[in-house]
């Protein structure tokens, strides 16, 4: 035996690699270590589970402020917050109506943080609905839905129903006054069919209304069926919806190409900054090969890197501020404005006035006409046309731009003076002179149903749009006074909703004005 | 020696939907149409079959000196009962725009969340309400009013005791 062939020493060996081992639980979890070179920062995102559904480089337009302004981004930070608080609250919260009611209560009054995570909570969801459409509006304005990403148009819209149904159930889960009147009325809209049915006489074959609602709330009255069942909805089967949602929103963003951006992109955006991390620094050390030849195209990748920057750190960075700012946002609010709890819920007395939140208050003010056309008539119009969008809209022109297209911003300007002018004279008729039933006591509901503000507003804005089109020999000029209109619309009805209605759903100037019981 | 006009199929050119596919095709469709049967299976769960709501019979006790036209509601209930020269009869109190519960008054009923306004028969005044309130059942047995909320009646029937 050679001294060369000692035995190795098993324990300093062991004592080795134990020392060695910390770094070499790093080293196997970040394998490929700092992201200091072209190939590491590809490697940092494709050999991470959560960030490759990132690409690994990204156009320097998509990173311009003015594209997104993060909206995206915040609806997702703001999900994530929700997520996390909500698990939280899950510590205490019991699905039981007067247990409900007196959990809550430990959870404002009892629980360490509970008032200030329940807080974050409610301004996180406020904040995600709020950020959703204004990221839809984002999306809409430039463009962004025309081909290839017409179908994550849809996929969008599948996200802002389930976002508002997310906050409409976690609207009863307190168990108080507030939330019993509002999933109230919200079950009853979703009976409403029944206003059709009975006026034609055919509720009792033919009952959508009547399931619709037994559906909801596992019973004839809003109890603890409903109250599990709203709970199921918030807690589990809306977030999974969410989530296998989102997870096709942003693969689909990475298959459709990226974002949306016009085609003279690269030349306005003319030569890099100095700083920049330019295209291939380095030889590329290594390449894929080709599993197999197949025929057919690959969506938009009919480009070469050139004008990308690497997404780590130029994207992840943009992010993360973003995500931080949203942070930054929900904590001040919760900070400043608590959640509201009022009394346990009453079943004999109606909160007076009894609102919805606020993003359903537009729908509120319309179904205090009629019931089915402002609660589901109306809304379903709305998302059927918002889905048809990007396949009627078959145009080139202004993709990726602000209000690119024909027409471009005076349009919307004098959509948006159309839009705000018809829905305040209509409602300035409305609450002056009131409507039908006051002026023909035995009218037919069928006519109520057919004819009143939520139906005369959108045929209002369909014929401007039809106009539009025929002016402009373009459907997207169309698209644009249309969703302007609407947006408008929203906008009125909801202030009006909010601001401007009391008890009795009477208009008052000012809460001061409202009687005093 | 003829020539062919159509290339020979390529690999990369398959035929539509070669025969030996259709079995395959057979297989994907009947597993479809099992999970699709068994999702309208699972659907039928969540549709109650036994409402747990409290039951809608219950008997009421009329005050003695109540007036006629004037509004009696039992305490928990949403019935209106009222007493005149021709009986005792009970108007629901539900409202049938969004189901909240509608306050009685001089003139009739009124209801906070919308403004609907009614009669005192409960046919509709003025507001979004699409159809006047129930008339309810009532019966007197041994010296006590039985109003059923789930038994809506003809308007303008009223009971004697």
């Amino acid at each position: 035996m050679t001294p060369a062939e000692k035995p190795p020493d098993g324990l300093r060996e062991f004592a080795d690699n134990l020392k060695a081992a910390p770094r070499h639980i790093y080293e196997t979890a970040f394998r490929s270590g700092t992201p200091a070179t072209d190939r590491t920062r590809s490697t940092f995102i494709f050999g991470n589970v959560f960030l490759h559904l990132h690409s690994v480089r990204v156009h320097r337009w998509t990173l311009r402020w003015s594209t997104t302004m993060g909206l995206g981004i915040m609806t997702t930070s703001a999900f994530l917050i929700t997520l996390i608080t909500g698990v939280m609250l899950m510590f205490y919260y019991k699905p039981f109506p007067e247990a409900a009611y007196d959990s809550m209560k430990d959870i404002h009054f009892v629980v360490p943080t509970g008032r200030f995570i329940r807080n974050i909570h409610r301004w996180a969801a406020n904040v995600m609905v709020v950020a959703v459409i204004l990221h839809m509006t984002r999306a809409f304005f430039t463009a962004s839905y025309r081909k290839p990403r017409e179908y994550n148009w849809l996929i969008g819209l599948g996200l802002l129903v389930v976002t508002l149904g997310l906050s409409f159930t976690g609207y009863l889960l307190p168990w108080d006054q507030l939330a019993y009147w509002a999933i109230t009325i919200g079950a009853n809209i979703a009976q409403s069919p029944r206003e059709v049915t009975d006026a034609i006489g055919i509720t009792q074959w033919f009952d959508p209304g009547g399931i619709q609602k037994l559906l909801l709330l596992g019973s004839d009255v809003v109890g603890p069926e409903a109250l599990i069942r709203f709970y199921l909805l918030h807690v589990m089967l809306l977030p999974l919806a969410l989530g296998a949602l989102m997870g096709v929103h942003f693969w689909r963003i990475r298959k459709d190409g990226g974002l949306a951006r016009p085609s003279d992109a690269d030349a306005r955006l003319g030569p890099p900054p100095a700083g920049t991390y330019p295209v291939f620094t380095e030889a590329p050390q290594r390449t894929y090969q080709l599993a197999a030849v197949v025929k057919g195209r690959t969506p938009a990748v009919n480009n070469g890197p050139e004008n990308t920057v690497p997404s780590m750190p130029h994207l992840f960075y943009a992010e993360l501020g973003v995500f931080m700012l949203t942070v930054l946002i929900c904590l001040a609010l919760a900070l400043i404005s608590d959640a509201p709890l009022k009394e346990l819920a009453n079943p004999s007395v109606p909160e007076n006035p009894a609102k919805a939140p606020w993003y359903f208050l537009g729908l509120q003010e319309l179904v205090s006409f009629s019931a089915f056309m402002g609660g589901i008539g109306v809304p379903a119009i709305v998302l059927l046309g918002l889905g048809l969008i990007p396949y009627l809209d078959r145009e080139k022109e202004g993709t990726g731009q602000w209000f690119g297209g024909p027409g471009g911003w005076p349009l919307v300007r004098r959509s948006i003076l159309l839009g705000l002018g018809s829905t305040l004279l209509v409602e300035t008729l409305v609450i002056r002179f009131g409507w039908l039933r006051e002026w023909f006591p035995h009218i037919p509901q069928l006519i109520i149903t057919a004819i009143n503000p939520a139906t005369i507003l959108t045929t209002i804005y369909a014929l401007y749009s039809l106009w539009l089109i025929r002016r402009h020999h373009s459907t997207r000029a169309g698209a644009m006074g249309l969703f302007t209109c609407f947006l408008c619309g929203f906008l009125v009805l909801t202030i009006i909703g909010t601001y401007f209605r009391g008890p009795n759903w009477v208009f008052y100037w000012s809460p001061g004005d409202w009687p005093k019981h | 020696m003829s020539t062919t006009t159509t290339p020979p199929p390529s690999r990369l050119d398959p035929e539509p939907v070669p025969r030996r596919d259709v079995l395959g095709l057979a297989a994907m469709a009947s597993a479809a149409g099992a999970c699709l049967l068994a999702l309208a299976g699972l659907l039928r769960l969540p549709k109650a079959a036994v409402l747990s709501s409290p039951s809608k019979k219950f008997k009421a006790v009329l005050p003695e000196n109540l007036a006629a036209g004037e509004a009696f509601v039992p305490a928990g209930r949403s019935v209106a009962l009222f007493r005149d020269a021709e009986g005792v009869y009970a108007i629901s109190t539900v409202c049938t725009h969004l189901g909240c519960i509608i306050k009685p008054n001089a003139e009739g009923f009124e209801c906070p969340c919308h403004g609907s306004k009614f009669q005192s028969d409960g046919s509709v005044k003025r507001g979004p309400a699409p159809r006047a309130l129930p008339w309810l059942k009532v019966s007197h047995t041994g010296g006590n009013w039985i109003v059923d909320e789930g038994a809506p009646v003809p308007p303008g029937t009223k009971v004697q005791a």
